[in-house]
């Protein structure tokens, strides 16, 4: 893949899971304003999200759309800031979106199981 | 000179919150993602982790990271329509428009806690 190439498909992508994210942090947003009045609580939290399919799905679309996102942010910051370019800044960021798609799945499950 | 005029402008201001925000929320989401999971030792691992939050500072931190999440939301939503829409004339009004968001998800959540 060209280099020019790669950097539209970037930014295709950044703006495909922009667009999923929009609308995922806005649901997110009225959920954590409506749980935390009265305090949190373990019970109330998973109450919600045990054995929900809803929310199972909603939060695994929720967090491989932030996956995606969050790297190619980053990547741009790194060059942008801290001049990084080249093979490495690419395969840091590919590890950053992959070890936050293992725990963000695995927070899922987590509240789901 | 030229660069500190531009940087006086508030399509910078935007740019700058969207940026700083987008770093902040990268750096907490490992954080996040390690609470939630924390209810895979169960219930009370969970509850154990949002008793040790249940405390002024942590407070005051969240309620930061709800805002920054605002904030990148209403930025994002500014750059998606910057370059979707045909809006550049509009550049100050998004920017406004995107503050007001973030405050208000920020003061519902003040609100609620």
């Amino acid at each position: 893949m060209t280099p020019a190439r790669r950097e539209t498909l970037l930014w295709i992508m950044q703006r495909a899971s922009a667009a999923v994210l929009a609308l995922c942090v806005l649901v997110h947003l009225v959920t954590v304003v409506y749980a935390v009045r009265g305090g949190l609580s373990a019970a109330e939290i998973l109450g919600r999200t045990r054995g929900s399919a809803a929310w199972l799905a909603f939060y695994s679309l929720f967090v491989l759309a932030v996956s995606v996102h969050a790297p190619i942010g980053l990547r741009a910051v790194a060059l942008e800031w801290l001049g990084w370019r080249g093979a490495s800044r690419d395969w840091v960021m590919v590890a950053i979106g992959s070890a936050l798609a293992l725990a963000g799945l695995r927070a899922v499950f987590a509240v789901f199981l | 000179m030229s660069e500190w005029r531009a940087r006086s402008h508030p399509a910078w201001w935007a740019f700058l919150v969207h940026r700083v925000s987008g770093i902040a929320l990268a750096l907490f989401l490992p954080f996040h993602f390690w609470a939630l999971g924390r209810a895979l030792a169960g219930e009370a691992a969970l509850e154990g982790f949002l008793h040790w939050a249940d405390t002024p500072l942590v407070k005051i931190a969240e309620w930061g990271l709800v805002l920054l999440l605002a904030a990148h939301l209403a930025g994002g939503a500014r750059v998606l329509a910057l370059e979707f829409l045909s809006w550049r004339d509009w550049q100050k009004s998004l920017a406004a428009c995107a503050a007001a968001l973030a405050l208000a998800a920020g003061l519902a959540f003040a609100l609620a806690l």
